[in-house]
């Protein structure tokens, strides 16, 4: 969602107490449907002036340690929600659509992937001596640098600095780092006030739950959830959820707070190493907002951000926001490159887990990722199931092939959260093989045993029926007069997850084998019938 | 040219008739088609669940029964994806090497080796939805992807169009996985089922009356979600509506 930076005065937004009857409240003032730069804003109900439907917002996966996330339990209580599940489908859905239009928009799209993959091939292969140049560069512009081996000590050294600084509260654009590094968590032991920026992450902030995608962090979110939330949190009406009026809200709560903080927070979306600067790109003008206004600012940056040269960057713009909302470009490119007079800057390189991820031979590539989301949206599997029920900071596709490299056992059942369909491969801007990593993934957890005994347990036996024919011929002819003989209650149980939710195949009189044998064993052809 | 004729396990449980339509439609074209007798399966099962130790025995016994054969072919893009990508839990001799590559699925075997212009025996006159198997479309390159910018082709729509009297209808969401995936199916059965639901209905608001895909499995996934839902669509393998078959 994107809070409205030009916005006239409040009066003349559209209220729905003020709009005409039949008038959709998320119609803009043009009455033309609100397009923003990260989604269209979609009608709950058919029936606006009904008393619409209200449906509890599905929660995510259930946390438990480190035991393995069952993302299948999650993602069917997000599916026993239709609206929300039909409005996250069918909003993510747009996305890809528009993202379709964007890059057939431009002919040599398919040479910017590979290029931009190019690019991160290079970089990541002598990540050491860019890292370097980058410090050496960013203290040369008068830049504090500071290095973190994991997200700990990512969350101390910030910690530190703004202790130091005496600080209170600090202000902050979104990032996937700093939701990897579990920062809001630590520092909600600290007594200073961390405000997300981002009007999604906001949401997300205020109703204590993870982003569940990497772009559009509350896409899960009906307006009523969002309306519930500001209502609980800030006071608002709760009976309106006009887009206008709970945006226009958030920023009037949010503004002071902003104003007044004491230091300021962005994550990276790429590391320049020639310049040792720093580019955000939003759609809020937020990251501007938190590194511009407080005295004290700081960025935190996974050190596969880099990028060798300035010129390099245009490749990435150009796939970016294309790729992730199907805009030629974010509206805020933000180049932060040295401390402004008065002011002080630092940064924090954190690896947590990268350099060991960069050393895995199958999984390295997962390191060029860009966040911009285009596999999540693509995905008919994340679609259906909402990116909290995978119970982990990076969800859908690219999630399932880095969540891994954090807790193997944890997220040792993501990877089996996948049709394999391959369409995030397809989408994905700097081609990672996303869809054959999944792959990989599979054999490397099976082969530590890290999938449940029972599945391994299924496919040896099935490995030892299917490579001996006579065995594998006699279960073929016990299944077919089982599913003849059996009375349908007896196959519609709920141990039969097939027939939970669809019919049971037809049962053929014969098996191929045996119409083979009967009609082309003794040279009787039949034709088909 | 002698054929190998590699019937997968379901369509040989739950499908016979696309054998027997495969069978037919290469004979006619005057080739020399022999059934290995000890087939079983690929080995997908195994792999696609990570477990490659366990498919290696059904891995050899594939190379041993269609090693003598100039082409194997089969009607599932699915199981030919799995042969020519991910048959590895074996040492790869040269023998294997040799299966691998000279196995071939249905539609592509047509379309690329034989060439096909003309089926003058078939004939199908129904508004038909076409169903892409995702390891055909994206494994093995069936057709263009939707999400790639290039220039459009599919194999399979070019043998239909030789099909008299077939119209093509297009759903929303072309090339959308339909949720089977293998052991995905039994494993996540809510989401696999929701996106049967979602892609039987997207035909049938195209207007198809028929689901025709290369690949009986997802249509068995499919055919058991529209029935379950009330969606009135039929579905034909490929291979039938090539092989002359009237419905």
């Amino acid at each position: 969602m994107s809070a409205h930076e030009e916005s006239g005065p409040r009066d003349r937004m559209i209220h729905p107490e003020v709009a005409k009857a039949g008038d959709e409240s998320e119609r803009g003032q043009d009455g033309r449907r609100l397009d923003h730069a990260e989604a269209t804003t979609r009608p709950i109900s058919a029936e606006p002036k009904a008393k619409a439907v209200r449906e509890a917002q599905p929660r995510g996966a259930k946390i438990r340690g480190n035991r393995p996330i069952d993302q299948a339990e999650a993602a069917e209580r997000f599916l026993a929600a239709p609206l929300h599940q039909k409005a996250h489908d069918e909003r993510l859905w747009d996305l890809r659509k528009k993202r379709d239009t964007a890059a057939f928009g431009i002919p040599e799209w398919e040479e910017l992937r590979d290029l931009a993959s190019q690019i991160k091939a290079h970089t990541l292969s002598n990540l050491d001596r860019y890292l370097e140049e980058f410090e050496a560069n960013a203290k040369a512009n008068g830049v504090h640098v500071h290095w973190a081996a994991d997200g700990a000590e990512h969350n101390r050294i910030v910690h530190g600095i703004l202790k130091d600084h005496g600080a209170k509260s600090l202000i902050k654009s979104k990032s996937m780092l700093t939701e990897e590094c579990g920062f809001r968590h630590y520092m909600a032991g600290t007594g200073i006030e961390v405000i997300e920026t981002d009007l999604g992450e906001r949401i997300q902030q205020l109703d204590n739950e993870e982003p569940s995608h990497v772009v559009v962090p509350a896409v899960h979110k009906t307006r009523f959830d969002v309306a519930a939330v500001f209502a609980k949190t800030m006071g608002t009406d709760p009976e309106n959820d006009d887009a206008h009026y709970l945006a226009e809200s958030q920023r009037m709560h949010t503004r002071p707070l902003i104003l007044e903080a004491d230091a300021g927070m962005t994550g990276c979306n790429f590391a320049i190493a020639e310049t040792g600067t720093v580019v955000t790109c939003t759609n809020e003008g937020n990251a501007d907002l938190s590194g511009n206004v407080p005295k004290l600012q700081i960025h935190s940056i996974g050190i596969e951000k880099l990028i060798p040269r300035i010129e390099h960057l245009g490749v990435f713009l150009r796939l970016l926001a294309r790729s992730a909302l199907g805009s030629p470009i974010t509206q805020y490119t933000s180049h932060f490159r040295a401390p402004r007079e008065g002011s002080e800057m630092h940064y924090v390189l954190v690896d947590n887990g990268r350099s060991e991820r960069l050393g895995m031979e199958e999984f390295w590539t997962s390191l060029k990722c860009i966040r911009c989301g285009a596999c999540m949206n693509t995905c008919p599997v994340y679609r259906r199931s909402g990116g909290l029920s995978y119970g982990a900071t990076y969800s859908g596709p690219i999630g399932l092939i880095i969540d891994p490299t954090f807790n193997k056992r944890k997220y040792s059942t993501l990877p089996f959260s996948s049709t394999m369909n391959g369409s995030c491969t397809n989408v994905c801007p700097v081609k990672i093989n996303i869809h054959e990593q999944i792959f990989a993934w599979r054999k490397v957890l099976a082969e530590e045993h890290q999938i449940p005994l029972l599945k391994q347990g299924m496919m040896k036996a099935a490995g030892q029926v299917l490579s001996r024919p006579a065995t594998y011929r006699a279960a073929i002819g016990a299944a077919d007069s089982a599913l003849r003989a059996l009375p349908r209650f007896a196959v519609y149980n709920p141990l039969n997850t097939w027939g939970k939710g669809r019919e049971m195949p037809d049962s053929p009189r014969q098996s191929f084998h045996s119409w083979y044998k009967q009609n082309r064993m003794d040279k009787k052809p039949e034709t088909d019938a | 040219m002698r054929i190998g004729l590699f019937v997968p396990c379901y369509v040989d449980a739950f499908e016979p008739e696309v054998g027997i339509a495969t069978l037919e439609l290469l004979e006619r074209f005057g080739l020399d088609v022999a059934y290995p007798f000890d087939q079983t399966c690929c080995g997908q099962p195994m792999t696609n669940t990570g477990c490659h130790a366990e498919a290696a025995a059904t891995e050899a016994l594939f190379v041993r029964n269609f090693a003598p054969f100039d082409y194997i072919v089969a009607p599932s893009g699915s199981c030919v994806h799995q042969v020519r990508e991910h048959l590895t839990a074996i040492p790869q001799t040269d023998e294997v090497k040799a299966v691998r590559g000279k196995t071939f699925e249905l539609v592509e075997f047509l379309h690329d080796v034989l060439k096909v212009d003309a089926f003058p025996w078939a004939e199908f006159p129904h508004k038909v939805g076409y169903h892409s198997n995702c390891n055909a479309l994206r494994g093995i390159h069936h057709a263009r992807p939707s999400e790639l910018n290039k220039p459009a082709y599919s194999k399979p729509l070019d043998l239909l169009a030789k099909v008299k009297g077939i119209e093509i209808v297009t759903p929303a969401r072309p090339d959308e996985c339909c949720g089977f995936g293998g052991t995905f199916s039994v494993f996540e059965p809510a989401v696999s089922a929701k996106m049967g639901y979602d892609k039987v209905s997207d035909h049938s608001r195209a207007g198809a009356e028929y689901v025709v895909s290369s690949d009986s499995s997802c249509m068995m996934h499919q055919k058991g979600c529209a029935a379950r839902i009330g969606v009135p669509l039929k579905f034909i393998h490929i291979a039938r509506i090539l092989n002359g078959v009237s419905a």
